[in-house]
């Protein structure tokens, strides 16, 4: 059994870290706590598609010697590349959804002089 | 046997009242104009009906396919002589009923004239359009409108009861129209074609007991509301809070025809005599039809206010009507097309009376009433006229219809509705007569000089209060009712061999 | 450069804006008749062969879908310009900026054939819609950062189920997944998969209980946004549903293997009644909007809930019917809006008469809605009882046309209080609410609004009853052939 969690130990991690992330997006009242469970969430995700990449005895998906024919290479030598590309481009979603939540955030204060989701939804309500 | 040939007949007949109510609507800041278009829009609407009348007596039904309205569906209308009766009665009253609507109006400066006569103008449209359906889909279509097109005209007076009365109308007409849409779907999902057939186009359908009986309670139910069949009918009283023509159109010509139409449609069209004998369906609309029938008019000897009386006595006399078709047979069948027309010109004219005495007096109650004919002689003498009728004397014209549904239910056996009939007719006479009696046989100070109403609403109640009278005489005069019922009931069941007066 | 451009000259802002959804319009109703008549098309991007390069495939669907966000917000951003000016103020460039981005993504979206691209495009469309709602002054901050929360876990859970589905097939295309899944879909990480799919695209369709975002978002956004959002956003997201439907999933995977198509069904159920009945409930007009959305996402989510060609026509049909219908209604609430600054309903008494074209279309609006025949609301219930009656679920036959009367109690409600109430004579003078951005200070137009403003609210309307009237022909044309 405990082969099974070793195994797949990064997927666990994953599941922990979602459930974690999910938390702080909900449960918290601090606005700016939301926000990093959120972080955590996305960063959990990105943890998942990584691991998915990984395979026994590989190594990091670059070519090293130019002029060997790709035909050459071998892909079972190399981890997976394409989830990695993706997560390129869900970091840079996960940057730029972090990056307009901060402006919110800062707005928020701004106007209502706290970001505290109670002490907010008072101040609208009223 | 009839044959059907194309012609943009029956679309000129919805598309007139529609074409009106456009151009009264445009023409609202000249009074005299617009209430001029909404005269002519009548009149040539019933032109274009009466031009269709003699091709469909001689067998040949003129029928317009429209659009494609969903896949294998398509709007048609068409003119057979179900369509004709009551396509014939609306667009006559309306010009009748418009006349008064004016002078009533004027008369008592009402405000919002120009929504008035355009909603007027466009429930007529729709109300041809159930008359001329040609199948279910259309027939819903209009239904639908009708209920939408009538609404602004219930709640016109916009007193906070109107506006409640609006909501129970919206209620109760929506949630009819929602069932209607029901069971339409469910038969169109079916693969069947939904063409009105006599003697019924559910008969070659094999259908399970359990769809047969499930159709059955959405379409009927969903007509009953309209038709102000027990326990679906307290919309009905309270919609009296609207002007009296409104009242006068719900009752006589647009809505509670379109139901009891709607209910014909049903009976004799969709389902047909051979499979309600087969369901025994015909004992639960009869049932239904029977207690509304002697209970409306019970409640109508209680109510002191002159509509809300007339109203109980709509809702028990439209069950006539049904009675007549549950009862499943072609006499009866006659009576009650008879009845739908007769009830119709009669209950107008008391409508017509009611109204005039408002206007006149401010009156509504009958208690008020003591003498009144000293004022009103032609007024109320109309009313004598309608209340004879309405007890089903002879030879007033619900007497003639009356008659065909007591022999149509001694016809097939079922002796028990005759004697209903005739409680009913004793019991009309109950809540009416008194009022006839009070008019002219007792005195009042409030009464003493001549003051008639508005002559724009004398004379088309006496025009239908001299039609009840001549349309029993001769009721082939000048809309060939009677024919044209016969036809019907000699489609409906082309077995029988006694339909009486048939040619 | 559309920023760069209206920090020049910011009257170029809108001209530009309606260029490209001009062209966007024309382009997409050019694709569906090609669609139509060809087939369906397929491009790739870069010359990439599939599953190394992303595929878009536009098939009958998309087209339809493409047509109905671009000319339904054609419409809507031609009506809220002057709105736009007033609430957005000098940063309209950067407004409009974002709503091509919004608009870019839900098309992209449509017309996608990778799963992986769909998120982007999705996420870019959502942040676009996220930055938008937030401009709504203070009440709408809360909304748009709660928007933004919930709207980042969807896209997240649907990211999550794309990697079940990835690591199983080994692509992302839709077609290669579907090819894969067909030969065998029996591991449990495709249904972890689809579970994380349709979970993440139902907070982005706002099924119940997956809505919360939705009521503060679309009532505290500027008029010209919640016009925007409330017709499209929501139905891009359940035509990613279908799509997955129809191209990616296996026929009878997702209502036998993994019961989604149940769950759907279920919750598309609720939502119909309950948004119907806490709509009633509302005071304010768009907040009652936005729970009858609700409820009408729910009546699209029942109609691929039940998983049958009929019911998938009934669900397309409505998506067109609804977007059509619901950016009347809501242009008719920012046209009060702009005029009086009035939002709630009590608020609308005797508006008929001061403002009989917005009222008209309202009115369109609201018969449609109910499902009046021959409007198009009737029809996408028509075919939806239909579906239920084929599939002998009455449950659903019961539910959609109770729908009818719901809907009427709380738009007949608000028909009474335009038509039938006196008017209040002081509404004339009631102070001008217009969220910060602005920089007009004009007291209010107690009048009608203007033209521009009108005129695409009654066309909108207008079209509720053409559309109904043609539904035949787009039923057997366009989705007969596009479906299940």
């Amino acid at each position: 059994m405990i082969d099974e969690v070793a195994a797949r130990f990064p997927f666990w991690m994953s599941g922990l870290l979602i459930a974690i992330g999910l938390y702080g997006m909900i449960g918290k009242r601090s606005l700016l706590k939301k926000l990093v469970g959120m972080n955590i969430f996305q960063s959990a995700i990105i943890l998942f598609f990584i691991a998915g990449s990984i395979r026994e005895d590989a190594t990091v998906p670059i070519l090293l010697e130019a002029g060997h024919g790709v035909a050459a290479a071998n892909p079972a030598d190399f981890v997976n590349p394409l989830p990695h590309v993706l997560m390129l481009t869900a970091i840079v979603v996960s940057v730029a959804i972090t990056g307009v939540a901060l402006a919110f955030l800062v707005r928020i204060h701004h106007e209502f002089g706290t970001t505290d989701e109670v002490s907010l939804l008072e101040q609208v309500r009223r | 046997m009839t044959e059907t040939f194309s012609s943009a007949g029956p679309v000129i007949v919805v598309a007139i009242p529609a074409a009106g109510a456009m151009l009264v609507a445009l023409s609202g800041r000249w009074p005299n104009v617009r209430d001029a278009w909404s005269t002519i829009a009548a009149l040539a609407m019933l032109a274009a009906v009466v031009a269709m009348l003699p091709g469909v007596l001689d067998g040949r039904i003129p029928q317009a396919t429209l659009i494609e309205l969903t896949p294998g569906i398509d709007v048609t209308l068409r003119a057979d002589a179900a369509g004709m009766i009551f396509a014939l009665l609306a667009s006559g009253l309306w010009v009748v009923a418009g006349v008064y609507a004016v002078g009533y109006m004027r008369g008592g400066n009402e405000h919002k004239q120009t929504r008035f006569f355009a909603a007027f103008a466009l429930s007529l449209a729709a109300a041809a359009g159930v008359a001329l359906a040609g199948n279910l889909l259309t027939f819903v279509l209009f239904y639908e409108l009708l209920s939408l097109f009538t609404y602004p005209l219930v709640t016109h007076r916009q007193t906070e009861e109107a506006i409640v009365a609006g909501r129970k109308y919206l209620t109760y007409t929506l949630s009819g129209g929602v069932l209607l849409i029901g069971g339409t779907a469910w038969i169109a999902i079916l693969g069947i074609d939904a063409s009105f057939t006599a003697g019924g186009f559910l008969r070659n359908a094999s259908l399970s007991t359990g769809t047969a009986w499930a159709l059955f309670a959405l379409l009927i139910a969903g007509v009953g509301v309209k038709s102000a069949v027990m326990p679906l009918h307290s919309w009905l009283p309270s919609a009296m809070v609207a002007p009296t023509p409104v009242s006068a159109l719900l009752h006589a010509v647009a809505v509670v025809k379109a139901g009891v139409f709607g209910m014909i449609r049903m009976l004799a069209f969709v389902f047909g005599a051979d499979m309600l004998n087969d369901m025994g369906a015909w004992q639960v609309i009869a049932a239904f039809a029977a207690v509304t029938l002697v209970a409306g008019s019970l409640l109508a000897i209680r109510h002191d206010n002159l509509k809300r009386r007339l109203a109980y006595s709509t809702i028990s006399h439209l069950s006539y009507i049904v009675l007549g078709v549950a009862i499943v047979g072609p006499i009866a069948l006659t009576g009650a097309l008879l009845h739908l027309v007769g009830h119709g010109v009669t209950k107008i004219t008391l409508f017509f009376v009611a109204g005039a005495i408002h206007t006149r007096t401010h009156r509504e109650n009958v208690s008020e009433l003591d003498g009144i004919g000293r004022q009103m002689p032609i007024t109320m003498g109309a009313f004598t006229l309608a209340s004879l009728s309405m007890a089903g004397i002879p030879p007033f014209v619900l007497f003639t219809s009356k008659f065909y549904l007591g022999w149509g239910a001694a016809e097939v056996e079922k002796q028990i509705f005759l004697v209903l009939y005739l409680v009913s007719g004793v019991l009309s006479a109950a809540y009416l007569f008194p009022i006839v009696v009070r008019a002219f046989w007792r005195t009042s100070d409030a009464f003493t000089r001549f003051g008639e109403a508005d002559i724009r609403m004398v004379v088309p109640l006496v025009i239908t209060g001299v039609l009840a009278l001549a349309w029993g005489l001769v009721p082939n005069v000048p809309f060939s009712f009677f024919d044209l019922a016969t036809d019907v009931s000699s489609a409906a069941f082309p077995d029988s061999v006694s339909v009486a007066g048939a040619r | 450069m559309l920023l760069l451009l209206a920090r020049w000259r910011w009257w170029l802002a809108f001209p530009v804006v309606l260029v490209a959804v001009a062209a966007s319009t024309a382009a997409a109703s050019w694709e569906l008749v090609v669609v139509l008549q060809e087939g369906t098309q397929v491009y790739r991007l870069g010359s990439w062969a599939p599953s190394i390069g992303i595929e878009y495939v536009v098939d009958l669907l998309s087209a339809f879908v493409a047509v109905i966000v671009t000319s339904v917000s054609m419409l809507v951003i031609i009506a809220t310009r002057r709105i736009a000016e007033r609430e957005a103020g000098d940063r309209l460039g950067a407004f409009y900026g974002l709503v091509l981005l919004l608009l870019a993504g839900l098309t992209g979206m449509v017309v996608t054939g990778d799963l992986f691209n769909l998120f982007v495009f999705l996420e870019i469309s959502s942040l676009a819609a996220y930055a938008l709602v937030f401009q709504g002054g203070r009440p709408a901050m809360l909304a748009g950062y709660r928007y933004l929360i919930l709207g980042s876990i969807g896209g997240s859970f649907y990211l999550l189920g794309v990697g079940f589905l990835y690591f199983t097939t080994g692509t992302l295309n839709m077609a290669d997944t579907a090819a894969a899944l067909a030969l065998d879909a029996s591991a449990r990480s495709v249904q972890a998969g689809a579970i994380f799919i349709f979970v993440g695209l139902g907070l982005k369709m706002a099924l119940v209980p997956l809505h919360l975002w939705l009521p503060d978002a679309y009532t505290h956004a500027p008029s010209s946004v919640n016009s925007l959002i409330a017709p499209v956003m929501t139905k891009v997201g359940a035509y990613a549903m279908m799509r997955m439907f129809i191209s990616v999933f296996p026929d009878g995977y997702l209502t036998n293997v993994v019961p989604i198509a149940d769950a759907l069904l279920l919750l598309g159920l609720i939502a119909i009644v309950f948004g119907a009945i806490v709509a009633v409930a509302q005071r304010d007009i768009r907040r009652m909007l936005a729970y009858s959305s609700i409820g009408q996402i729910g009546l699209i989510a029942v109609g691929i809930g039940l998983a049958t060609p009929l019911s998938f026509v009934a669900a397309q049909l409505h998506l067109m019917n609804h977007a059509v219908m619901k950016a009347t209604l809501f242009l008719s609430a920012a046209s009060v809006r702009l005029s009086t600054g009035l939002t709630d309903v009590s608020d609308l008494t005797g508006m008929g008469r001061r403002m009989p074209g917005t009222m008209a279309a309202f009115t369109l609006g609201a018969i449609a809605m109910v499902g009046i025949p021959p409007t198009a609301g009737f029809f996408s219930k028509w075919y939806l009882v239909q579906a239920g009656v084929e599939s002998g679920q009455w449950v659903v036959v019961a539910v959609v046309l109770a729908s009818s009367l719901l809907s009427a109690v709380y738009l007949f409600r608000v028909l009474e209080h335009i038509y039938l109430r006196p008017a209040q004579p002081d509404a004339a003078h009631a102070p001008v609410v217009i969220p910060q951005g602005g920089s007009n200070d004009e007291p209010a137009d107690a009048g009608e609004s203007p033209a521009d403003v009108i005129a695409p609210a009654l066309l909108l309307g207008a079209a509720t009853i053409v559309l109904g009237i043609l539904n035949s022909w787009i039923v057997i044309n366009v989705l007969d052939r596009a479906g299940l």
